[in-house]
């Protein structure tokens, strides 16, 4: 019997990357940091949300470039899921504002995800059940974080903002069509923001091995398990990027070669978009995957949790991949920021 | 500008959306919309064009309070073939901007009522992706 998951497909994709990039030299010279820690990370820059920006907006122009390749209108979209840790508001959701502005409203579902950097992933799932089961036909899941980190903070090397949209629906015509999904949660203290608190807090050490390694090769396992897959059967591999060099030891951890993993890491150019991390790697396969190959992807949120997906991608890409802007566009339409062009940008002047 | 949760939410969608007038009679178009045509003629909403060409610009130094964090702002006159209008031209520094230069609409924070009001969004333009 066929897994549910296969009647469902990705139909556009969409992301969004600010053009403003701070160097990770410029954050060591400000705060005394050596050259060596920051290129542990395995980092290079990272991209800044503009001072108008915010979750939400960003949000808005991912949801459109896969809306534009999806080739859907905005009244056949039967839920916008918002999967967001950087809201500009506490209470009042942003996937009305991003389904108004869209067009979606008002006959649809709407609400914001919160689950630290899988929020937007759990949207995904929830989606492949509410098409599956024919109740909707078109999904909008929307990730998309302006990521906090108090200033000084090993965190703000890495810390970033971008967006990351998919259009599901039915896999009938969809450029990429699901074949499984799995996911793994826990209650573990890796990382948080306490209500109130503008910037979150994490547990150091603690956010490897018990949290980001462990749930990622639970997920994995569990999901190549289910399928009776092995990660030779994989042309991509994409993991949550909190930086350069966790995806990787992941990946190797569970079998996958760099090869596999390269097209996919965009955080040592754009930072760790949080619940656009892995999303937009996706968005970047996506744009360069061809039809029958198969990609593995697995967000992962503090707290702790991870999804992993497996994905055959249809000949139907091709002619989707034009419709919008790239990931690639979007990384190299980049402009150089001063660590005090920083400060301005995102509201962190005290005056 | 008034940003009052009543005034916020009225225009929303010509903000959002960029939905403008065009007069039943004449066909002149206009943004933001008006009721009635000069000529007498009775208009109807229709969405705009997102990209045109930005006829003018000036750089403002001299910006409100409010604006002051993010100084300077770049306004400019923009021409979407049916009808022109004044917005704010992001993504692009001063030394960049340049008249002539192919612009679409992005969507943006245009202001807030204070810290605890309401988070006014809507349009502005960039120089074309």
């Amino acid at each position: 019997m066929s897994r549910v998951e296969s009647s469902v497909g990705i139909h556009g994709w969409g992301a969004y990357v600010p053009r403003a990039r701070l160097p990770m030299s410029e954050i060591a010279r400000e705060w005394g940091w050596s050259e060596h820690q920051w290129k542990a990370l395995g980092m290079i820059e990272k991209a800044v949300a503009a001072f108008d920006e915010d979750s939400t907006t960003m949000g808005v122009e991912a949801a459109l470039n896969a809306i534009k390749r999806a080739g859907v209108r905005g009244e056949e979209i039967g839920a916008v899921f918002f999967g967001s840790e950087s809201k500009p508001y506490a209470v009042k959701p942003s996937a009305t504002i991003i389904a108004e502005a869209l067009g979606i409203t008002p006959i649809t579902m709407a609400s914001d995800l919160e689950f630290a950097c899988r929020a937007a992933s759990e949207g995904m799932r929830a989606s492949i059940g509410l098409i599956a089961s024919g109740m909707l036909k078109y999904t909008l899941v929307v990730g998309s974080d302006t990521a906090q980190a108090s200033p000084g903070d090993v965190l703000e090397f890495t810390a970033s903002s971008g967006a990351a949209a998919f259009v599901l629906g039915r896999a009938e015509g969809a450029a990429a069509v699901f074949e499984g999904s799995f996911t793994y949660v826990t209650d573990t203290p890796d990382f948080w923001r306490r209500e109130g608190a503008p910037y979150p807090s994490h547990g150091e050490g603690f956010t490897g091995e018990p949290a980001y390694f462990k749930h990622i090769t639970e997920a994995v396992k569990g999901l190549l398990g289910e399928l009776g897959l092995r990660p030779s059967d994989f042309s991509y591999a994409v993991f949550h990027q909190p930086n350069g060099k966790f995806p990787v030891r992941v990946g190797e951890m569970l079998g996958f070669r760099q090869e596999q993993m390269k097209v996919g890491l965009v955080t040592p150019q754009i930072g760790n978009t949080y619940n656009g991390s892995a999303l937009i790697g996706l968005s970047r396969v996506l744009d360069h995957a061809k039809a029958g190959e198969r990609i593995l992807v697995a967000p992962f949120g503090s707290g702790a949790g991870s999804d992993a997906y497996s994905i055959v991608v249809t000949e139907a890409i091709e002619e989707r991949r034009g419709r919008a802007p790239s990931v690639d566009h979007y990384i190299k339409n980049k402009r150089n920021i001063s660590y005090s062009e920083y400060v301005k940008m995102r509201r962190i002047l005290v005056k | 500008m008034v940003r009052t949760p009543p005034v916020v939410w009225r225009s929303r969608v010509h903000r959002y959306r960029l939905v403008g007038s065009k007069c039943k009679s004449c066909g002149e178009v206009y943004y933001p919309k008006i009721f009635s045509c000069p000529c007498g003629g009775e208009a109807e909403e229709v969405e705009l064009p997102k990209v045109g060409r930005l006829i003018s610009y000036s750089v403002v130094y001299a910006v409100d309070e409010e604006s002051r964090d993010r100084s300077p702002v770049i306004v400019g006159l923009i021409d979407l073939g049916v009808t022109r209008l004044v917005g704010e031209i992001v993504d692009v520094t001063p030394e960049e901007v340049k008249s002539g230069m192919h612009v679409e609409a992005v969507f943006r924070r245009i202001g807030e009522a204070g810290e605890r009001g309401v988070i006014v969004y809507g349009l502005k333009f960039r120089p074309v992706m």
